[in-house]
């Protein structure tokens, strides 16, 4: 049931893009969402796609497979769309009621739908090509500046590892748990909302004691080896920069250059 | 009473890249009354086959029946066929969600359509039948030691009065006393009640004690079907798939190499022990009758 959620899986395969450093993926993903949010024509659009298909070809990750990932966010799509269709003021084309189509707001919902695809394929893209160890790891790394300002990133980091790590264990935990009460004549399926809310109690306590249970077990496992913090702790797999990550950034930064050239200039 | 398994298969993610065969074109037939010991590495399909026995898992080839009737029958009952075939899961300590014993157990019946009375009176039934007297009856299951929780849960399960009762590694992480008890009571089950049990374990040594029937998976495929004295004779086969026979069946077998006259198909301690004393009163009388 929820195995089948392809946004933001790893997706394992070898490719460039995949062995890059996490933090060059990271600045990567801010520099597509800044260069979506200040096209404003088509061309900026042309450059986008082009960068995006670029990288997901490099990536070794089927289009399919990226495309499987927009499903969910489909109904905020449909939703933005018709928005800007109807609301959007300007040269009328059709009119019935009080809804009018313009040609303004044909335009907007298009170029709205086309920012929105490739912000989600553009993100989806980091979370295929890295492992979420990779990405807090990079994150902690990119973000380590703000330690500067007392900011506990290291544990930030570390919360969210343990957050992700824990996801797949929780979804499996359910999955027995259900079975186990569904051994014992449980109903999830069938009912009004009172009373599948109701048959949800079998289910959610033991969840919950065993999330408890597991969260404590982590705790001890983790002063059992002396875990206190991030002060002085090295890792096994320093992020280090490649010639290639050296590259991408040349790269990532002349195509923000140029997407705002395209802008300023027509 | 039998369940009848006909080319059962069982596929994960069919028709992805990702798919992997759990169970292979697997036949049998459990009868009523029977005592089956189900053994097999890790992955080999045991946990697997077991929830298909209940319609937890659906086969993606093959049929199942139920007293002679197809479980996939259009409108057969999945719940109906959930109380007659009861499954106790691995550590099933951690399905307990009430407040108080009593009640935990009251949810199957409840769920089978039974008064607040019957359900209480089946479930005080169930618990007396683990072995948990009174006084546990109002007391937070949480608070109980591992091995007591266990047993409320398989009463859990006992107070549907299912005719079939499967028992995944109901032993698992227990001490061996706690072992000894909960094995104890399910044999007194059987014979007492007459009730069919399924008995997933790892232990060589419990199945050789308690089953009368022995079935072994490897890689999805039913191994061997037989007598424990039967399957343990295949001890180097077992070896082969990551099993092994009884410890004091190579205890027999190292005696017979070392030239002592050894009953080698012994399987348990008992048994260890009679064929020995016997070797070593015959090796005695024979030393009495040489001059």
């Amino acid at each position: 049931m929820m195995r089948d959620i392809t946004l933001g899986q790893y997706y394992p395969v070898q490719s460039p893009i995949h062995k890059l450093d996490p933090r060059t993926k990271l600045f990567g993903t801010v520099i597509l969402i800044a260069a979506l949010f200040v096209a404003d024509n088509i061309f900026c659009y042309i450059l986008a796609a082009a960068a995006v298909f670029a990288v997901i070809a490099a990536s070794r990750v089927p289009v399919r497979h990226i495309l499987k990932g927009l499903k969910p966010v489909l109904f905020l799509l449909i939703f933005s769309v018709i928005f800007n269709l109807f609301l959007t003021d300007g040269k009328v084309l059709v009119q019935f009621w009080i809804f009018k189509i313009t040609r303004e707001g044909i335009l907007r919902s298009l170029l709205m739908a086309v920012r929105l695809i490739f912000l989600v394929m553009g993100t989806s893209l980091l979370t295929f090509t890295t492992t979420p160890n990779q990405l807090t790891d990079g994150l902690e790394k990119g973000l380590g500046f703000l330690k500067v300002i007392r900011i506990p990133v290291h544990e930030f980091a570390m919360i969210m590892s343990i957050a992700l790590r824990f996801i797949p264990i929780l979804v499996e935990e359910t999955d027995r748990i259900m079975k186990a009460q569904t051994a014992r004549g449980a109903d999830f399926e069938s009912g009004g909302l009172i009373k599948r809310g109701k048959a949800m109690i079998p289910l959610l306590v033991p969840l919950f004691i065993s999330a408890f249970r597991r969260a404590a077990d982590l705790a001890q496992a983790m002063e059992a080896r002396c875990y206190h913090g991030g002060d002085g702790r090295t890792k096994m797999k320093p992020l280090r920069y490649r010639a290639a990550d050296r590259i991408s950034y040349v790269v990532m930064l002349a195509f923000l250059g140029a997407d705002i050239a395209l802008r300023v200039l027509l | 009473m039998s369940i009848t398994l006909d080319h059962v298969e069982y596929k994960y993610s069919e028709g992805t890249p990702m798919e992997t065969e759990a169970l292979h074109d697997v036949s049998l037939e459990i009868r009523d009354g029977e005592f089956i010991g189900l053994i097999g590495h890790t992955g080999s399909g045991k946990s697997t086959l077991i929830q298909h026995l209940n319609g937890l898992m659906r086969a993606t080839g093959g049929d199942i029946l139920y007293n002679g009737e197809s479980i996939y029958r259009e409108g057969y009952s999945m719940k109906e066929l959930r109380s007659h075939v009861g499954l106790v899961f691995q550590y099933p300590e951690y399905q307990l969600f009430e407040s108080d014993v009593l009640s935990d157990v009251c949810f199957g019946p409840k769920n089978q359509g039974l008064s607040e009375e019957q359900a209480k009176a089946r479930a005080i039934e169930a618990l007396r039948l683990v072995g948990m007297g009174e006084e546990y009856d109002k007391r937070s299951p949480f608070d109980l030691s591992g091995g007591q929780k266990r047993r409320a849960a398989i009463a859990g399960v006992l107070a549907m009065k299912p005719e079939v009762l499967i028992l995944d590694e109901p032993t698992a992480g227990l001490d061996p006393k706690g072992r000894d008890e909960i094995l104890g009571q399910i044999a007194r089950l059987h014979r007492e009640q007459g009730l069919t049990v399924i008995l997933v374990s790892h232990s060589m040594e419990d199945v050789a004690v308690y089953v009368d029937r022995l079935l072994v998976m490897d890689h999805g495929r039913l191994r061997f079907d037989g007598a424990p004295r039967e399957v343990f004779s295949h001890y180097r086969e077992l070896e082969e798939i990551g099993l092994a026979a009884p410890r004091v069946t190579y205890i027999a077998h190292a005696l017979k190499e070392a030239g002592f006259p050894v009953r080698t198909d012994v399987i348990t301690v008992a048994e260890a022990e009679e064929a020995i004393l016997c070797t070593l009163n015959g090796t005695n009388e024979r030393e009495k009758a040489t001059p």
